[in-house]
């Protein structure tokens, strides 16, 4: 197991998020596609530390705040698309396109 | 072949197909749970790259939290009306982006190839000193941003009171 | 026909490398198999005795003698009621969700099953020492979670879509003083690894020290399990079993199972915990550790048999509103404790005192509160006729 399987691996997964997010149109499914592109660099951030770092440490640290900051944005955008649902009872964000009228 | 190649050629596989189905899956639910199975992979990979601690605040938070609100809100929209999501029409072009990012990618990481040390696993009493001491303020700051999402989340879902 | 194609490729690729590790490991991966299943064969013997206990404590409390046909004192009960959901039809709805339907059953109960492998039951008697057993147990149990949502959404029953909503909610809601009074005992102990955490309990138990955490840890973790009185999401008089209204037989059984193991893993951790673990005078520690868990146990029985149950809301105001607060008081407690190195009897009158405090409250608010009916006994009741 090398540094270069896992920089492939974390780009692949990373590509696949970023096809979700462009292709599909519901939101709750673009959120899930961004929560593959953020573990593909989590992936990438972890696989650094601990092939490149003497410590070992610095890539850790950064995955956790990583991670934390995820699962508040994951919360908070699906509060914005619950309260979008219930306004406009779609969770298609191709249909979400007018301010007030 | 020795054992961890084949572990991480499964675990590889499984965070792989995991979101190839999170991102063709017809159906939200099924999304949702291949989002699970990634994870859990990453997690499993976390394990074999010998950061313990990450693997289980992997689990934890997402597997015990992110899915199950992502679950929550597929079942509060009741998306089941949704079932048969359809993509954008403009998919190929996302197809294409992709892939254009891949390659961008896996050039610079095939040409870039640094020196690397053998894998050792990290004592939590490192990480926890690293995190608490070097970086005490941007732990603060996080927990300010959770603080706040917290708070936003409540606000934004609270039923109307007459506005 | 692809999705097995591929389902079945990373099955025979996982067979593969389990094989593998298998035979690299050599003896120890051997040992360790052994283990898991020696493991598996004394969970299933717990939690037989469990159900025979429960149902004869229960009938007791309430003035029966509760299974007393099967064997003697009953004791064959639990082997019936094995055989019975087994024997039973597997009765599947038309409109199911099959991937959802099959699988959430094993979502719930792997974990459950999986995370018995870092609980030491004696001085060194534990499958793997982990040094993170503590949040390895934690992570582990939040995994269940989505099995139960699985189980409601797949069910296509609109009961069930309601009872893994509440219990999605509740549990999650409860998984936060849960992790905050580990936190409290791992930040006392020093460490996350449960065997350590059982040694650090010297001189006394962190019961003895903290029993405000062991109230809340109680309560939070019978919340987690899904015991009265917060077992609304999946009582049949309430929402008709929830998310397991569809399920029947041996599937019902899974979860069936699940439960007993989820309420003595809590009884478990408590005993780790609080208790100290195997520690005690005289018997052998395996006989100490496993008595105290069936205490515990028996505790968490006789709150079935005497409190009604909670209602979705009165839960989670209990959860958010008295729960969290007071776990966060007692962390906050706990590092003013720890930070100036205060005698653990100082810790403990604190938390006495907030614990009076706490129930002189509730006193004070049940008294202020006039019964709405008043209850009269059986015999006035035939002497005035």
């Amino acid at each position: 197991m090398t540094l270069l399987h896992l920089e492939l691996l974390s780009a692949a997964l990373f590509a696949i998020g970023l096809y979700g997010f462009l292709a599909r149109r519901n939101a709750v499914l673009l959120l899930m596609s961004v929560e593959l592109m953020l573990n593909a660099v989590n992936i990438n951030l972890v696989a650094f530390a601990v092939f490149l770092d003497p410590a070992r440490l610095l890539g850790q640290v950064i995955v956790v705040f990583v991670i934390t900051i995820a699962a508040a944005e994951v919360g908070l955008a699906l509060a914005i698309i619950l309260r979008l649902y219930r306004n406009r009872s779609t969770a298609n964000v191709d249909e979400i396109d007018l301010m007030k009228w | 072949m020795t054992p961890s190649l084949i572990a991480l050629a499964f675990l590889a596989a499984l965070a792989l197909g995991g979101g190839l189905g999170v991102v063709i899956s017809r159906n939200v639910v099924y999304a949702a749970l291949f989002l699970l199975v990634s994870l859990g992979a990453v997690a499993g990979l976390y394990l074999l790259l010998l950061t313990e601690f990450l693997a289980l605040v992997q689990v934890l938070i997402y597997g015990g939290a992110v899915v199950i609100v992502i679950v929550f809100a597929l079942m509060l929209t009741r998306l089941q009306d949704f079932a048969k999501t359809r993509d954008h029409h403009q998919w190929p072009l996302g197809l294409a982006a992709a892939l254009a990012v891949l390659g961008l990618l896996a050039a610079t990481f095939v040409v870039f190839q640094p020196a690397v040390h053998p894998l050792q696993s990290t004592g939590i009493q490192e990480l926890g000193n690293e995190l608490f001491v070097r970086w005490a303020l941007p732990f603060e700051i996080a927990s300010l941003v959770l603080l706040v999402a917290l708070i936003g989340a409540l606000i934004i879902s609270r039923a109307d009171r007459g506005e | 026909m692809a999705a097995a194609l591929v389902i079945s490729a990373l099955g025979l690729l996982g067979l593969v490398a389990f094989i593998t590790a298998l035979v690299a490991g050599g003896l120890a991966a051997l040992a360790a198999v052994g283990g898991l299943l020696a493991m598996f064969v004394f969970l299933a013997a717990v939690v037989l005795s469990l159900v025979w206990l429960e149902r004869k404590y229960l009938g007791r409390l309430q003035m029966r003698m509760g299974p007393m046909r099967v064997g003697p004192f009953g004791l064959l009960q639990p082997v019936a009621d094995a055989a019975k959901l087994v024997l039973k039809e597997d009765v599947t709805p038309a409109w199911v969700d099959r991937w959802l339907f099959w699988t959430a059953p094993l979502l719930l109960f792997l974990p459950s099953y999986l995370l018995w492998v870092a609980v030491p039951f004696g001085p060194g008697l534990v499958l793997r020492d982990l040094d993170l057993g503590l949040l390895y147990i934690v992570a582990l149990s939040v995994v269940g979670i989505v099995g139960i949502l699985m189980a409601g959404w797949g069910s296509a029953n609109k009961y069930g879509m309601l009872g893994s909503l509440r219990s999605a909610a509740q549990l999650v809601s409860y998984e936060v003083p849960v992790i905050i009074v580990a936190l409290t005992v791992a930040m006392m102990a020093g460490s996350l690894n449960l065997s350590q955490i059982v040694e650090a309990q010297r001189p006394v138990p962190y019961a003895v020290v903290q029993p405000l955490a062991l109230f809340l840890f109680l309560l939070a973790g019978l919340a987690e399990v899904g015991r009265t009185p917060f077992d609304i999401y999946h009582a049949e008089s309430e929402v008709m079993g929830g998310p397991y209204v569809e399920y029947s037989g041996a599937h019902w059984a899974v979860f069936y199972l699940a439960e007993y193991v989820n309420t003595f893993l809590v009884a478990v951790m408590v005993t780790l915990l609080f208790l100290g673990g195997w520690k005690g005078p005289g018997l052998p520690p395996v006989l100490w550790f496993l008595l105290k868990a069936y205490l515990v146990v028996g505790f968490i029985f006789w709150f079935r048999g005497t409190f009604p149950r909670l209602r979705i809301d009165q839960l989670m105001a209990l959860g958010w509103k008295a729960l969290v607060p007071l776990s966060f008081v007692n962390l906050v407690l706990t590092s003013i404790y720890l930070f100036y190195g205060w005698p653990w009897w100082g810790m403990s009158l604190i938390s006495l005192a907030i614990l009076a405090a706490l129930g002189y409250g509730i006193h004070r608010q049940a008294a202020a509160r006039k019964p709405a009916i008043t209850l009269v006994p059986a015999v006035e009741v035939r002497s005035a006729r």
